[in-house]
């Protein structure tokens, strides 16, 4: 199907993952360093004692990888794997379910703009255009040339009535409108 | 109050009270407001009567299934000799709700409050609150709550000096919004794929780690306190009429509406009034055109028949939808419905864990045709083709995902099967401009 005009949600869309770099050219096994060591050990193992499992620590787990790393590597999946008792090959099955963990490297400003219907109807699409032109990230999930910059579409973000909610790293932004978008990424920059 | 707006005079704010206050927010300041009074009384009592009086206060839950909260902590057998726990559903993402999350912005010693409550009503030492990973501040502010309830003596082995032990505990997701249906949400917990356990067995015999689990939407669990403090025969009061239907309920209003917000109301309150009234209506010089009252799971409905609607359990089904989670998405008529359901079946094929093939499939393919007759290159047998999918998308799969991703195609097409044609006659949407080069074609 050919993309019609009309907007970013219309044409296929493509995930961060489709434009990633491979891992391993970024992070190869000799050179990893361990994640859980010292405060990041404790924290763990703080973690461990609300549980009447380990496998349970794991989704926390892996929020401390991405945290230190900024994503969460092959290599990072299997030291989880051998802290918690599993194998990397299981660790690969959950990362990969859940949106929120990076399989690759992002941009160092990760923007999701929420396009689902109550946002659609108050124009996020237009909100979405106005940061791929500003970052100049060609497209969604591409990262911009500076290398600081990767805009996706995310669904429903909680916030509607807050139309359009936008999360850049961990912060929430509310009621982002087209026009604000030049002076918030003139803020990041 | 219907934050950010200001409260209406017409709302009834039992939860909703100190949305917008800072101050309420820490633990000396939601002392001040009577905070942890109910957690001592019910301390002290039974369980058995805590759950005797929640029943009796007619509490049906809020999370969309409406099911009554007291029978399902009944359902926790006490004296088994294994260790319940109770979860907090705090995943909210259904489309077009958002009052959990101002729920734990505002009032997080609430929530705690409220989870202490049903654990010590359904034996269960451990709570586990599962907030969607997407929710920072939610995150921070319950993070801090705990903290605060356990610096304090609320929380831990000797919880408000009863000597029985109240463990709550913040779970970040990942983003999913299937780990909102309570079995996935109860797998991600265990540190697995989000995907839907087959029901039975229930949570209640055996649930999160296999142990007897009840799981309540947070704002079910805040709603607690506050039947212990007033008494069952307060809370049941507040309805206009219907009693299967009573307390207060919380709407989350967006989408083209003047004042977009969380609003509450007893059950029973008019719904035309409501919109109109407390909302605001559409955007000047618009007209509503649908409205899709309950998270956007709940079948679509015409303006015309969302003003004739009672807003209670029965009064959304009696007008052919759900009160589901309360998130009232508004459009009016400048959009294109044809656009908006092509927009969720996306979400729902985005979000479709992907494990039964009538859901995976189906909602992929319900996805292409609807953006296909929405980019113009619709055909006449495909509205007969997205009801056929649909048809097999409903009531065949382990979770109901699949179930609401057919049930705003199907209602739409039904109510606004105008606009669909309009789309396939004239190759193009009805509702945007037409193009240069569409004009020369």
């Amino acid at each position: 199907m050919s993309a019609p005009a009309g907007g970013p949600s219309a044409g296929p869309r493509l995930t961060a993952l489709d434009r990633a770099p491979r891992a391993d050219a970024h992070e190869r096994d000799e050179n990893y360093q361990p994640v859980f060591v010292n405060a990041r050990r404790k924290e763990l193992d703080e973690l461990l004692t609300r549980y009447p499992t380990k496998m349970a620590a794991l989704l926390p787990a892996l929020w401390i990888v991405q945290e230190e790393r900024g994503w969460v590597s092959e290599p990072a999946m299997a030291e989880v794997a051998a802290v918690l008792g599993l194998t990397p090959a299981y660790v690969k099955g959950v990362v990969t379910f859940y949106t929120m963990y990076h399989q690759h490297p992002v941009g160092k400003y990760f923007v999701q703009v929420c396009t689902t219907s109550p946002c659609n109807v108050c124009g996020a699409e237009d909100v979405v255009r106005a940061f791929l032109k500003q970052t100049g990230a060609s497209d969604l999930g591409a990262t911009s040339p500076d290398g600081r910059f990767t805009v996706i579409e995310v669904e429903c973000l909680g916030a509607c009535g807050f139309a359009t909610p936008v999360m850049i790293n961990n912060e929430f932004l509310e009621s982002v409108s087209a026009d604000r978008v030049p002076s918030i990424v003139g803020a990041l920059k | 109050m219907g934050f950010p707006q200001k409260s209406h005079p017409r709302e009834t704010t039992v939860l909703s009270k100190h949305f917008g206050d800072p101050d309420a927010r820490t633990l000396a300041g939601w002392r001040n407001r009577g905070g942890y009074r109910a957690l001592e009384q019910t301390l002290a009592m039974e369980p058995a009567a805590i759950v005797q009086m929640v029943k009796e206060s007619g509490l049906r839950g809020r999370g969309g299934a409406g099911f009554p909260t007291g029978v399902k902590w009944s359902f926790m057998k006490p004296g088994d000799g294994k260790p319940h726990y109770l979860c907090c559903n705090a995943d909210e993402s259904e489309p077009g709700t958002f009052k959990d999350r101002e729920i734990m912005r505002w009032t997080p010693h609430a929530l705690v409050e409220g989870c202490a409550i049903g654990a010590y009503a359904i034996g269960a030492e451990t709570a586990y609150v599962y907030i969607r990973g997407e929710f920072t501040e939610p995150l921070e502010r319950m993070t801090e709550a705990v903290r605060e309830a356990y610096a304090e003596g609320i929380l831990g082995r000797n919880a408000l000096g009863s000597g029985k032990r109240i463990d709550v505990y913040v779970h970040k997701g990942a983003g999913a919004y299937i780990c909102g249906e309570e079995t996935a949400l109860m797998n991600s917990l265990e540190g697995r794929r989000g995907n839907p356990r087959i029901k039975p067995p229930f949570p209640a015999t055996a649930g999160v780690f296999g142990q007897p689990t009840t799981i309540n939407n947070v704002e079910t669990l805040v709603a607690v306190p506050h039947i212990i403090n007033n008494g069952a025969e307060w809370y049941k009061a507040m309805c206009l009429g219907n009693a299967k239907s009573t307390g207060t309920k919380l709407y989350s209003v967006c989408g083209n509406v003047r004042r977009p917000g969380n609003y509450e109301v007893v059950m029973g309150f008019p719904f035309k009034e409501f919109l109109y009234d407390l909302c605001g209506g559409p955007p000047a010089g618009r007209r509503f055109k649908a409205i899709i009252p309950g998270g956007s799971s709940v079948p679509i409905q015409t303006i015309a028949e969302a003003e004739a609607t009672v807003m209670d359990y029965e009064g959304f089904v009696a007008c052919g939808t759900m009160l589901g989670s309360g998130g009232v998405i508004c459009i009016d008529d400048a959009q294109c419905m044809v656009k908006q359901i092509a927009r969720l079946a996306r979400f729902y094929a985005h979000e479709s864990c992907a494990q039964c093939t009538q859901c995976r499939e189906g909602t992929a393919w319900t996805t292409k045709i609807m953006e296909r007759i929405e980019a113009g290159q619709g055909t006449a047998g495909d509205l007969d083709t997205l009801l056929d999918i649909a048809d097999n998308m409903t009531a065949k799969t382990i979770c109901v995902l699949s179930d609401s991703c057919a049930v705003p195609v199907v209602s739409g097409i039904q109510k606004f099967r105008d606009e669909f044609e309009a789309h396939i006659v004239q190759h193009r949407c009805p509702f945007r401009p037409a193009t240069a080069a569409a004009v020369a074609a």
